[in-house]
């Protein structure tokens, strides 16, 4: 950061408001051109850093062991093999955790968008005794640590006979405080007016609720979509607790015990990191479509 | 707004209420039902001799006390040297993670929002994108990359560094600095005297190699959700103060850190408090990675509290250990924030800023002068 860039910050404010006469740019120093060079060399330099690990990550799935093993930096492989994915999808229970996961997946998101925009509209919108000790017992219970609630969450489960259950895994997931936040607080935005038409026209409170006010929360719910996804897909300590029969195992559980050499003899790493990268699929395909919206969900109104 | 309206927003109908119970009893139930009861249930089991079997409140499960709380805190045995050691390995996980990813996701932050920039959205996908792959995928690529032929070692090689055996070397990084001063013991002052089972030449000896490999993870994982935060933050910032700096003279670096910086006050508490709580629970990569392993020095106590009570059914001593984290956890977030509070300006400071009163006057009478 030097002295002269932020300068040019404001000339490019400038020649955004007002139409840049011809030539223009001529008149940047050579400075702003220095500055503006290394602050790209810079930005290119770590986003290598960022993105050279996950192309390694493709690049080896596809390589044979010795490959793997002799020369881990190359992005093309020495001889294109599809033996690691072919062993994961046809020697492996593999599609079993992809297919648990999915289950999980989407009971948990279906669950989390309907009971936190239940619970956030009411916080928001419906006035009744006991709401703000509702409200402030939510912020406690966001506040205790999750690793804390490994070993309890197995006593519970284990006493309502929930183990080893897609309900053991699933249930406990299925609400989370700050999705109600997230719910509530988009609710408290929209105008009352809209409800209190809908109730002069007679429609009970869960019908102004599901029918008026839910669609016109599409931000909000795809941002719970998307954290709730990615959350319960990424799960692992949940899964670790809840389950021990091999049929319930998910793609965390799997391939961690995979990683630990469970399954496999040897490294393995191609196996191993294919994998790792089918597992990312999903949540990466959701991440670019989405893309927008995860990151206005936490930048306010950013226009670019 | 009437004194009708008003009666009727204080007194909802009877109907409405019960719809708003209604509305939030599944989050009540599910909320309860598998995070209070469930943190009181372990508490009890954290004072009992529960073995794991049956049920923790059938009759042959006993009240013992502090007894597993004071296994772990003294009496010099196997259980106190572990949870020692993982308390050591987690508090220098947090130590390195947390001051780094605040400044890696701040810095990535400010060049980033730069107006000059083309192409932002880019370099803030590529910045986010680790943060949205599972910590277990992750973790399989990192034991890769940093295995003994992996490409870090590689591309320390064409730098011509000779790269570690990093998973599996043992050696604090402190340790290792001094040995490149000739340094191999520590003075017997430090060797001779233990803190919960671990010397305190062992308590000094840093991340080990296998552990600084995780907090690479976890800098590389964390600082694009960080980074969006601050972000968000920046973007809400006016530009008068800035240009008003700028008008005065201040150049970039100053105004970055008397004027932007003090602004992200209120992000970068947040940073830092879910940072620190977030490291102090640092459990999938090594259950994914090392177990522990090289020599314990990777065990933390999120995975020690896992594999007493599951691995050794030593339920009571593993839950014990999960609230002992939980008030490191509280214990460390308040003195975060006591730290950090907002304080007033010292009255040194103020003398500074406070206008010279004599040559105030005196320009007065200038700018009277100048007046008539």
């Amino acid at each position: 950061m030097t002295a002269t860039a932020p300068l040019s910050d404001r000339i490019d404010v400038a020649g955004g408001t007002t139409p840049a006469p011809a030539g223009r740019r001529h008149h940047r120093g050579a400075a702003f051109w220095a500055s503006t060079g290394v602050l790209y060399l810079v930005l290119i330099a770590i986003a290598v850093i960022y993105i050279f690990p996950f192309l390694i990550n493709i690049a080896t799935a596809f390589k044979t062991e010795a490959d793997a093993a002799v020369d881990p930096l190359s992005l093309i492989p020495k001889t294109f093999s599809l033996a690691a994915i072919q062993t994961l999808f046809t020697n492996s229970d593999f599609p079993l955790w992809v297919k648990n996961s999915f289950i999980v997946a989407v009971f948990v998101t279906a669950g989390r968008v309907f009971f936190d925009s239940l619970a956030g509209y009411a916080l928001a919108r419906i006035p009744f005794r006991g709401r703000s000790v509702v409200f402030a017992a939510l912020i406690a219970v966001m506040a205790v640590p999750s690793v804390v609630l490994m070993i309890p969450k197995f006593l519970v489960l284990n006493q309502l006979g929930m183990y080893d259950s897609y309900a053991g895994m699933i249930v406990p997931l299925l609400v989370d405080a700050a999705g109600v936040f997230i719910m509530k607080n988009f609710f408290e935005s929209i105008p009352a007016s809209v409800e209190e038409q809908a109730s002069i026209d007679g429609a009970g409170t869960f019908r102004i609720f599901w029918s008026i006010v839910l669609p016109m929360a599409r931000p909000a719910l795809i941002t719970i979509i998307i954290l709730s996804f990615q959350g319960s897909w990424n799960e692992l300590s949940q899964f670790i607790i809840s389950t021990q029969n091999p049929a319930l195992t998910t793609l965390t559980k799997g391939v961690a015990n995979l990683a630990s050499g469970s399954l496999s003899a040897g490294t393995q790493y191609p196996l191993k990191l294919a994998a790792g990268a089918i597992m990312t699929i999903p949540v990466a395909v959701m991440f670019f479509v989405f893309q927008r919206h995860i990151m206005n969900s936490s930048d306010g109104a950013v226009k670019e | 707004m009437t004194t009708a309206q008003t009666l009727k927003r204080r007194r909802p109908p009877r109907r409405s209420g019960l719809a708003g119970w209604l509305f939030v009893s599944p989050t009540i139930v599910i909320l309860g039902l598998f995070l209070l009861i469930p943190v009181l249930m372990a508490l009890w089991v954290s004072f009992s001799d529960w073995n794991g079997n049956g049920s923790p409140f059938s009759s042959g499960v006993h009240f013992i006390g502090g007894k597993n709380y004071q296994g772990l805190l003294s009496g010099g045995s196997l259980a106190e040297t572990n949870f020692g050691t993982s308390l050591r390995n987690n508090a220098w996980y947090v130590i390195f993670v947390v001051p780094i990813q605040t400044a890696v996701s701040l810095v990535l932050a400010v060049l980033v929002n730069r107006a000059v920039l083309r192409g932002r959205g880019f370099f803030r996908t590529a910045f986010y994108f680790p943060s949205v792959t599972s910590s277990v995928a992750i973790t399989v690529l990192w034991l890769f990359l940093f295995s003994t032929t992996g490409a870090v070692n590689k591309v320390l090689s064409y730098l011509g560094l000779h790269g570690p055996n990093w998973f599996n070397d043992p050696d604090g990084i402190i340790h290792l600095l001094l040995q490149g001063f000739g340094v191999q013991n520590g003075p017997a002052l430090l060797t001779q005297h233990t803190a919960l089972g671990v010397s305190w030449w062992d308590w000094f000896a840093g991340p080990s190699v296998a552990m600084s490999a995780f907090i690479l993870l976890a800098i590389f994982t964390t600082s694009g959700t960080f980074m969006l935060l601050f972000i968000a933050a920046l973007q809400n910032l006016g530009h008068d103060i800035d240009e008003a700096a700028m008008m005065d003279g201040a150049n970039g670096w100053q105004r970055f850190w008397r004027i932007t910086l003090p602004q992200l006050r209120p992000t970068l508490f947040t940073v830092l408090t879910l940072g620190l709580i977030g490291t102090w629970q640092i459990f999938d990569q090594i259950y994914t990675g090392t177990k522990g392993a090289p020599s314990n020095t990777t065990l933390t106590p999120a995975y020690l509290s896992y594999t007493s009570a599951f691995g050794n059914q030593a339920w009571g001593q593993g839950a014990a250990i999960a609230f002992i984290l939980f008030v490191v956890i509280i214990v460390f977030t308040f003195v975060q924030r006591m730290v950090l509070r907002e304080r007033g300006v010292s009255k040194r400071r103020i003398r500074r800023y406070q206008p010279d009163l004599t040559r105030v006057s005196r320009v007065n009478v200038i700018d009277e002068r100048l007046d008539r």
